[in-house]
């Protein structure tokens, strides 16, 4: 048991220390930052000089090991087209993607739990199938035209909700938060429910096709053949035992919550992490990609060891703590 | 003695592209309190089919078209569903096959005995546990009080296979099924579930279902054997007149070709050929084409299922000279 | 060959194999569900659409000689205030017809499509292979790289690969190789799909006695073994590459929309809807819906598919 969640933080530190990597070839061979920083006029002399400052001369692992040692302590260089500390600007813009994120996840997890229970124990059912054959479109739709779809209906045509930012924003300590204004709590709507529709589907699908595996099996049929009632069955035999597989998927999906933002955030100009991430693709500004990718990693690792402890405390089999007989 | 369990011309279809496919036609018999009735017969014999039928849990789109089940001289097979799931687990107990997949494996033995007993018995939550504890230790389960709150896991197959057997029997039903119970048991566990079984349906007058392809456990638990064939019934009677002096030809073959059963035959014998597919069932007597005494007739009439004064459905039966073992 | 007669007596060899293929399983389940018929039709329809748009846009939407601005924000099916000129879709705002603009879009989108799944599939089988057939450090080194991708969405990490690569290629020549920096992208993202389900077959062969066989009498057993695992595995892969054509459509379709993908010089149907955004909020409707529509219906029937498919080629998975 102990072993085994050693065993995971093992691996994530691996693809931790490899995404480091890609961030750091990413500096050193993607756009010379030489040539990002000295500009047209420069003599050899200075390009000598500004190699030996940044350390381009060490060996390639001392260089890895300086550029890790500086993003453990949040240093991630200066944005060439900001010209500011990279760190700052995460700063700034993370509470917005954080909150989306958040909201956003939320959503898809309840509605996508709820449907795709509903759509397996009444699989013959019309609104099942109605619902079904909708989140077949919702696959397809790609996100941004949901968010366009969206816009058209709910700011353009109807003019009830804005259609781009954040609203007003409420400083707490550094962290911007648009839960406590109403125009904050408005611009919120249209945004998560444009990023959490395509995982909502996701999940309900997945949810559905779990549960109708479990609803095969021998024990419930024995816990029917034992004349407990459908909710117990569904519930709080079925449901459970679905969970097991849902998790693993369902944490990989939030976590893709995070990036999908990144289209979200364009299609509303929401000011977080996303769209800055776009906007350094567009200007081939390295160091804010290679922090965002970093930061990102982070996240995803973080929530991956999240789901081992869930899988963990949801499957007996896994923890080890009944008495073992025979 | 009124009979427990009683079938009257039994039928089930099964609608396909193909056609009706008739699982089990016109079976009729009894059991009644404390009588271990066995149902003999190869896989896709109907067997299973039957048991099914009587406690309303068919896999849709198999159906029961014809004919009429009664349980203590109330007729059930006309139950609304709801009725039907407050017998199952209450009158009519289940026991599965494979015990590694009968029960939930994410809630304790004792948390699925105590909710099959708060289903159906007015007892406080605490009460229940205590009875869980009970029904545990009736089974031979050791050390019932410490181990009713570990996990399916924890038990071997044949522990698991007693805690099935509790929960059958925890809301003191008049019927059991048991569906195959030893098949998926190490032979040395086989013996042990059978003596537990009819130790404790002899101690409360239950009648019992006990259906398997398996005649040395009929030979050893039941009081009366019912065999069937293609989804009919073939023959009926007390077990050691049955196995010693088998009045249809299917039974004799059966006999024949079970190791131990016929102990004056030097060989095992066989009967050729192969028990016919549902959707290319031969007309009359479904096993007319491999039996080595078809006569004419054989080949147009279905034999009656039970002709007056004669166990078996067959239109020329052995008669008391042939018997095997004279 | 192609035009059998309807009636009369058909020639007796190719016409019973042509019997026999419409009888078979996959064509029986085929002709029994409507929407896959209908979607093939769409998919096929679009697919000609494309190849011979230079054929059927009736302007051709890149040739600044034949656009004329007075043209610009030409509602559809109405003739246009100044010049008269009717257009079916309506003109975008420098008087480019939408259908043309739409034709030479879709071009582009299913080109990329279906080369990124190309080389994906390559990619996939090749490296599926390698990994199943010599095991030890290759199989662990290509498969943990597939682990670790598989941590990041497919659409990440191709905006990454788009970005490093932007960042590789001299400025002057972005535009010209956007195209295939795209397919590049969404091709490396989508792989281990592929590899995955190779590697597994190529596990399962590799045990089999033919070649410990192959083995035992100093052959080679890896040509033989290819001839064996492929047919193996063509089902699964077509499941998944149907499935990644739909996927690879809209990645496509998203990274060109956010404005890292095809150039404006060269628009996919990305490009199309990024450009209709702007005019969202002034009326002009048809700039932005038909662009839209037609990558809801190509993204969907191709979807379709691969479901029906899936559930065909293998019942168990739904």
């Amino acid at each position: 048991m102990l072993a085994y969640i050693l065993r995971r933080i093992f691996q994530s530190a691996i693809v931790l220390l490899v995404v480091g990597l890609v961030a750091f070839s990413l500096f050193r061979f993607v756009g010379d930052p030489i040539d990002n920083m000295l500009g047209q006029e420069r003599t050899q002399a200075d390009v000598e000089r500004l190699r030996e400052t940044l350390g381009l001369n060490e060996p390639f692992v001392v260089q890895y090991a300086k550029f890790l040692g500086q993003a453990v302590q949040g240093n991630f260089g200066m944005s060439y087209r900001q010209g500011r500390p990279v760190a700052e600007i995460l700063m700034e813009r993370a509470p917005a993607t954080l909150e989306l994120a958040a909201v956003s996840g939320v959503l898809a997890l309840s509605f996508g739990i709820g449907l795709g229970v509903f759509t397996a124990i009444r699989r013959d059912g019309f609104a099942a199938n109605a619902i079904m054959t909708l989140s077949l479109i919702g696959v397809s739709l790609p996100t941004f035209l949901i968010g366009i779809l969206l816009i058209y209906l709910f700011s353009v045509e109807l003019g009830w909700l804005p259609s781009f930012g954040r609203g007003e924003v409420v400083d707490l300590g550094g962290w911007t938060t648009g839960f406590l204004t109403p125009s904050g709590l408005q611009a919120l709507i249209l945004p998560s429910i444009t990023l959490g529709l395509y995982q909502m589907t996701l999940i309900m699908r997945l949810v559905r096709s779990e549960m109708l595996e479990v609803l095969r099996t021998d024990y419930i049929r024995f816990a029917r053949a034992r004349g407990l009632r459908d909710r117990a069955v569904h519930f709080r035999h079925a449901l459970k035992n679905t969970m097991v597989p849902v998790i693993t998927v369902t944490g990989l999906q939030l976590g893709s919550i995070i990036a999908f933002a990144i289209i979200t955030e364009t299609v509303f100009q929401w000011p977080g992490v996303g769209l800055l991430f776009i906007n350094a693709i567009q200007f081939v500004d390295i160091p804010v990609m290679a922090a965002y990718l970093m930061l990102i990693s982070v996240m995803f690792v973080g929530i991956n060891l999240i789901v081992d402890l869930l899988y963990v405390m949801v499957d007996p089999r896994l923890r080890g703590d009944s008495a073992r007989g025979h | 003695m009124a009979p427990v369990l009683s079938l009257r011309n039994l039928t089930v279809e099964i609608p396909t592209r193909h056609g009706v496919l008739r699982p089990v036609d016109s079976v009729s018999y009894d059991i009644v309190a404390g009588e271990i009735l066995g149902v003999v017969g190869e896989s896709g014999a109907g067997k299973s089919m039957a048991g099914n039928a009587v406690i309303g849990l068919l896999n849709r789109p198999a159906r029961i078209t014809g004919g009429e089940v009664w349980l203590n001289g109330a007729r059930i097979d006309n139950l609304p569903p709801e009725g039907l799931r407050k017998l199952r687990g209450k009158r009519i107990g289940m026991v599965f096959q494979d015990p590694l997949t009968s029960l939930n494996p994410l809630l304790t033995v004792g948390d699925q005995i105590a909710e099959t007993i708060l289903e159906h018995l007015p007892v406080s939550r605490a009460e229940a546990r205590e009875r869980a504890i009970a029904a545990l230790e009736e089974v031979g389960i050791p050390a019932a009080r410490d181990r009713v709150d570990s996990y399916p896991h924890a038990f071997s197959g044949g522990m698991r296979q007693r805690v099935v057997i509790a929960l059958a029997l925890c809301a003191e039903p008049d019927l059991v099924i048991a569906d195959e119970p030893t098949t998926a048991l190490d032979v040395s566990v086989q013996a042990q579930i059978i003596v537990l079984l009819k130790r404790l349906c002899r101690e409360r007058g239950t009648a019992v279902m006990l259906v398997t392809h398996d005649m040395g456990v009929i030979a050893e638990a039941a009081d009366r054997v019912a065999v069937m064939y293609a989804g009919r019934l073939a023959e009926i009677g007390p077990v050691a007149d049955v196995i010693q002096h088998p009045r249809h030809p299917y039974t004799a073959g059966l006999m024949g070709s079970t190791p131990g059963a016929s102990q004056g035959q030097a060989r095992l014998t066989q009967i050729p050929g192969a028990m016919p597919r549902l959707d290319a069932m031969p007309p009359g007597c479904a096993f007319h084409p491999r039996c080595p005494r078809r006569g004419p007739g054989c080949d147009i009439d279905p034999p009656p299922v039970r002709a007056p004064d004669a166990r078996a459905a067959c239109h020329y039966p052995l008669t008391v000279a042939e018997d095997v073992t004279a | 060959m192609a035009d059998l007669p309807r009636t009369g007596t058909p020639a007796p060899a190719a016409p019973g194999r042509l019997r026999k293929a419409w009888d078979s399983d996959i064509v029986w389940s085929f002709r029994h569900a409507p929407v896959a018929v209908v979607s093939l039709v769409v998919v096929t329809l679009m697919v000609l659409a494309a190849v011979f748009a230079p054929l059927i846009a009736p302007y051709d939407p890149f040739d600044p000689g034949t656009l004329n601005l007075m043209n610009g924000f030409t509602p559809p099916m109405e003739p246009n205030a100044f010049t008269g000129d009717t257009f079916w879709l309506g003109t975008d705002d420098q008087g480019r017809d939408v259908f043309s603009t739409i034709l030479f879009g879709l071009r582009i989108s299913l080109f990329v499509g279906f080369m990124a799944v190309a080389l994906a599939m390559v990619l996939g089988i090749t490296l599926g292979l390698l990994a199943g057939y010599l095991g030890g450090w290759v199989d662990t080194i290509i498969m943990r790289v597939a682990d670790v991708q598989l941590t990041f969405p497919a659409i990440l990490v191709a905006m990454l690969i788009f970005g490093v690569a932007k960042g590789i290629t001299p400025p002057e020549l972005r535009n010209e190789v956007a195209i295939w920096v795209l397919i590049l992208a969404i091709g490396l993202s989508d792989w281990v799909q592929f590899a995955r389900v190779v590697r597994g077959a190529t596990l399962v062969e590799k045990s089999r006695d033919y070649v410990a066989a192959a083995r035992l009498i100093g052959r080679g057993s890896g040509a033989i073994m290819l001839r064996h695992i492929l047919p193996n595995v063509l089902s699964p892969v077509l499941v998944i590459a149907t499935i990644s054509l739909a996927l690879a459509i809209i990645a496509e379709a998203t990274l060109s929309f956010l404005g890292i993908g095809a150039p404006p010089t060269q628009p996919s149907l990305g490009t199309l809807i990024r450009i209709g955004q702007g005019f969202l909020f002034s009326g002009e409707w048809w700039i932005l819906l038909f662009p839209a529509a037609t990558l809801l219906a190509l993204a969907l029937a191709v979807n379709l598919l691969g479901d029906w498919l899936r559930d065909a080629l293998n019942p168990r998975l739904r």
